[in-house]
């Protein structure tokens, strides 16, 4: 009889194990991902999405370290010069090539506005360090230029620009 | 090696104990335990090391009753703990210079696992367990590091979550997770507070596995040499618990002057300051015992690359087993590949030299020498390049070495491994 019953394919008995081990599995997996995800940014922290900022306290060749979502965000207010530097680069040398209209809002090319964190690990890199007077990573010697793409070192992309509008002349919403 | 048990219950309450829960036979076989009689002070360190785990979960578990895992109160927290909590300064110190001891006895314990052969045929699942044992160390002491909330602490916190990042497609997501928001803040400091507290015991039972691992082949020797009968072995009581207790006492004065002397010697100044998100510190260095491999990570011009060469340098451990081609275990009978074991040293040393500096300053005097590739050829780019190949030229070394060294004659036991005098060795005895 055993011989009978295992030829025919799939018996009862191979039903059962299927649907108890298609169960137990699917329970676990249910429960594991509460477990995985409650380590995922939490309500409160995904809440506070956006800030507003007065473009008015950042003088001229300088830039303001504003925090938004726990990160560094440099606002820079560039010198003529600076813009310049910034557009004489021939865009085809770059490591991550972007020009510099597409870092800036139309007709606000002084205003450059990136998240402070080095591309490479994570450092928040020095204002108007390096050869290229844009910023020097400290910490592994990341090179950015005025429009705050990367020029050397081991970063392999340009310093972030953040979601932003300009709500007023003076008055910028980031995120 | 674990023969037939020797233990005979005495009294009536032990024979009854006995057939319900054998732990007194437990207890007194591994205490019986023989063990080769040639052991040298190179096999105290595990010892040394089951010493410094016990140590670790003792202090950490006083510490956690004082620390506060928040990131606006932690750095202060550890401050009350040094000055105001009742000798918070002594359990503190030995806490976090503990972690130092602990790397500084492990490196040894591997490095003389590796030149006695002692990660070879039977003893591979003894070797993985231990490397296993020293990632989850690895693990342990850098979240342990980031809970004062110091600069350093915090840095080295962001530099560490995103070499995970650099990880193609998957690197972001898991990096959120791990951060548990945008960067490293409280949530992280929490869940490492967490995960700190929960390791070591995780550490615990994997050394029971590396004791069990142990315990089935038995001890290897300085010789490598199997052990052939008991004329070869001692019971690990009261030898080696004597020899293992000196050791252990010694290792306690060097403990000690770090503790009470030189209780600061380990950590980095910029830790005293409050860890601030919007300025790195300048420059940003791990502990020491991670020095190598950050240098190995900064040494390569490519970010992932960089990554990747940083975990081939631990993951090449694993697999120790199968490029070794040798026959002969120790290399007291291995000349030729003795060279390359102590050139590898020098390259960790050079690499931990490497790491402690910044990348484009010069190591030799004279300044610059001009561009070579991508880097001046007198700067600690170019010098963690040259430890990188001292630290990797070891693993193909193994590999053909073994393939074309003839090694000195080994003895035939353990209890003969002087050659009487005028005796010729034949090279083809291995034991």
């Amino acid at each position: 009889m055993a011989t009978t019953s295992s030829h025919e394919d799939p018996n009862r008995r191979d039903f059962i194990h299927i649907a108890a081990a298609a169960a137990a599995v699917g329970g676990v997996a249910a429960v594991a991902w509460p477990l995985v995800d409650q380590m995922n940014p939490s309500g409160d922290t995904l809440a506070l999405a956006s800030i507003e900022f007065d473009l008015s306290k950042v003088v001229l060749g300088q830039q303001v370290i504003v925090k938004w979502r726990s990160k560094p965000v440099f606002v820079r207010n560039r010198t003529p010069k600076e813009i310049a530097e910034a557009n004489a680069v021939n865009i085809s040398e770059l490591r991550d090539p972007q020009t510099d209209a597409e870092r800036v809002k139309p007709g606000k090319a002084e205003w450059l506005i990136l998240i402070g964190v080095c591309t490479h690990l994570g450092c928040v890199p020095d204002f108007g360090q390096g050869p290229y007077g844009g910023w020097l990573c400290p910490c592994h010697g990341s090179i950015y230029d005025t429009s705050g793409r990367i020029r050397a070192g081991p970063a392999p992309l340009n310093l972030a620009v953040p979601d932003y509008a300009f709500l007023s002349d003076t008055k910028v919403k980031i995120g | 090696m674990s023969g037939p048990s020797t233990y005979e219950p005495k009294t009536g309450i032990e024979r009854w104990l006995d057939t319900r829960l054998p732990i007194i036979r437990f207890s007194a076989d591994l205490l019986d335990f023989p063990t080769p009689k040639n052991l040298n002070y190179w096999w105290t360190f595990g010892g040394i090391l089951t010493f410094c785990l016990v140590v670790q979960i003792v202090t950490g578990v006083v510490l956690a009753m004082h620390y506060v895992a928040s990131a606006d109160l932690a750095f202060n927290s550890i401050e009350h703990i040094k000055r105001d909590v009742n000798y918070g300064w002594l359990i503190q110190g030995i806490h976090a210079n503990g972690a130092s001891m602990f790397f500084m006895a492990v490196y040894i314990h591997m490095l003389r696992g590796i030149y006695y052969g002692s990660y070879k045929a039977p003893r591979e699942v003894l070797w993985i367990l231990g490397v296993i044992i020293y990632l989850l160390m690895m693990a342990t002491a850098f979240m342990g590091y980031v809970l004062p909330w110091g600069q350093m602490s915090f840095w080295g916190a962001t530099v560490i979550t995103n070499i995970i990042g650099s990880l193609p497609v998957i690197g972001p997501a898991i990096t959120t997770w791990l951060w548990g928001g945008f960067a490293v803040d409280n949530p992280t400091l929490n869940r490492f507070f967490s995960l700190h507290y929960l390791l070591p015991f995780v550490i615990a039972g994997v050394v029971g596995l590396h004791i069990w691992a142990l315990h089935v082949p038995g001890n290897n020797n300085p010789t490598g040499v199997n052990v052939k009968g008991k004329e070869d072995t001692v019971p690990f009581h009261p030898y080696y618990t004597v020899k293992d207790g000196f050791a252990v006492a010694l290792f306690v004065l060097l403990f000690a002057s770090f503790v009470f002397f030189n209780p600061d010697g380990l950590s980095h100044p910029a830790n005293y300051t409050p860890a601030n998100p919007l300025v790195t510190p300048n420059p940003i260095v791990p502990e020491w015992y991670f020095l190598p491999f950050y240098a190995i990570l900064r040494a390569v011009p490519n970010k992932l690359g960089g990554v990747l060469m940083m975990f081939a340098a631990i993951g090449v451990l694993f697999v120790l087993p199968w490029i070794d081609t040798a026959k002969v275990r120790s290399m007291r009978y291995r000349p030729m590949i003795r060279l390359f074991f102590f050139v590898f040293i020098f390259g960790c040393l050079v690499l931990g030299f490497c790491g402690a500096n910044e990348p484009d300053a010069h190591p030799f005097p004279g300044g610059s020498v001009g561009t070579f590739v991508d880097a001046d050829l007198n700067s600690f780019v170019w010098l963690s390049r040259l430890g990188a190949l001292l630290y990797f030229q070891f693993f193909p070394a193994l590999l053909l070495v073994g393939l074309i060294e003839t090694p000195l004659p080994t003895p035939e036991s353990i209890s003969s491994p002087v050659l009487p005098q005028g005796a010729t060795a034949s090279p083809e005895k291995k034991g």
